[in-house]
């Protein structure tokens, strides 16, 4: 038996501030992708779960997380998939929201989408903060995003969808 | 039957569903009328793998027989896939492709959101993803039904046409079988017959808005609970399967 010899929380930390393959100025702690770190049978388990269940990015991030470990002399990693719960856009913080706004993607607003019926929510340009925005696609070039376009200062923009 | 093979059966139902519309809808990819078209569509086919995906590694886990979601897709044949017939139907013209998405996606918005709650935590932990991006699926189907049923001359007969000419492969979505049933038992799987109401309702309500008649056929086809399947199957197989087939166990 392997006694534990570094702590978990230790270990989640040099693991918080891998980003996201898509959106490289967030963390997969930021976006809520990240969910534990366990100690079992001489073994650490790292849980994430996915943003959509066909997330192409989990196989990337899986092994991100083994190499990164490694770097820090840790080989005997798990990872594991999670469904539950759900992942959701209102585990994003605040500051993950402004990030992603200064990157050019506007941020979902909380979880008001649970309703069938409900895309009339305003999106807001996140280049010049205006509210005159329309929507071009509800699929953009990820599963996360849609797209919009900005009917005043006239760029196209990603919306992370509420989920 | 025991209740494992039962539940394993399910899993290959829900599964092969997400997998052989994903397909179909992966055919589409480059081919979709415009670009933001062909973004969601093959969107929509990128959702519905990732969940076949789930439910045939978890039909693998209840076989207990070590077989992979892999191993489940790629070599079953026709007679072993249990999807609804009208997951396999053709695209035919833009209109039957979303005729098509709209019946299935108003059947799984209401079955994944009772699937939650379902006994099975693994079932009802894929439904609570699932149920979220059905919505999309559902709202841009509906969003299109009416744009073209409301539009001009020739987009409202042929989305016409297409609600017609898929309806009676509608009627098999509402099936319960012996599986089902026993299922139903265990608080395992979801009741049909109330699903069916809700879903009446709500396919016409969007026909209305698009000033679409509701198609009254009484006929409806059947078979693939048992395994019994159109020409179409085979021919999405014989694609999809020819790698593992020509070579087995090759890896990239």
């Amino acid at each position: 038996m392997v006694s534990c010899v570094i702590n978990t929380d230790q270990v989640f930390n040099w693991i918080s501030d891998i980003p996201d393959p898509e959106i490289p100025v967030i963390s997969i702690k930021d976006l809520g992708m990240l969910r534990n770190v366990a100690y079992e049978n001489g073994n650490y388990i790292v849980t994430i779960t996915p943003t959509y269940t066909a997330c192409p990015a989990m196989k990337m991030i899986e092994d991100q997380i083994k190499e990164r470990l490694k770097e820090n002399g840790v080989e005997n990693v798990k990872v594991d998939l999670t469904y539950t719960p759900a992942w959701t856009t209102d585990w994003l913080s605040e500051e993950a929201k402004l990030k992603m706004k200064n990157y050019g993607i506007a941020p979902p607003q909380h979880s008001s989408c649970s309703k069938l019926f409900s895309m009339s929510e305003t999106v807001v340009c996140p280049r010049c903060n205006s509210k005159h925005t329309e929507v071009i696609s509800k699929f953009g070039s990820t599963a996360c995003k849609a797209l919009y376009k900005c009917l005043d200062c006239k760029e196209p923009f990603e919306f992370f969808k509420c989920h | 039957m025991t209740s494992k093979e039962a539940l394993y059966n399910y899993c290959l139902r829900l599964g092969d569903n997400a997998l052989i519309l994903g397909h179909r809808l992966s055919e589409l990819c480059s081919r979709a009328p415009f670009i933001e078209e062909d973004l969601a569509l093959t969107n929509m086919s990128l959702d519905m793998i990732g969940r076949a995906q789930a439910l045939l590694k978890y039909a693998g886990e209840v076989e207990g027989k070590g077989k992979s979601e892999d191993d489940i897709a790629y070599r079953r044949p026709e007679i072993k896939y249990y999807n609804n017939l009208i997951t396999e139907q053709p695209n035919g013209d833009f209109a039957h492709t979303i005729a098509r998405q709209l019946y299935v996606s108003a059947f799984e918005y209401y079955f994944y959101s009772d699937l939650e709650k379902s006994k099975d935590a693994t079932l009802a932990a894929i439904a609570s993803k699932a149920i979220k991006e059905v919505k999309y699926h559902l709202q841009h189907a509906a969003d299109w039904t009416i744009r073209l049923g409301d539009g001009t001359e020739e987009s409202h007969n042929r989305m016409q046409k297409a609600i017609n000419d898929l309806w009676m492969w509608t009627g098999e979505l509402f099936e319960m079988d012996d599986v089902e049933n026993s299922l139903l038992q265990e608080g395992i799987a979801v009741d049909l017959i109330p699903i069916k109401a809700l879903w009446e309702n709500y396919i016409k309500q969007v026909l209305v808005e698009a000033t679409l008649a509701m198609p009254d056929g009484e006929y409806m086809q059947t078979g693939s609970r048992k395994g019994i399947h159109t020409e179409n199957l085979g021919h999405i197989l014989s694609e999809m399967q020819y790698l593992q087939r020509a070579y087995p166990d090759a890896k990239w």
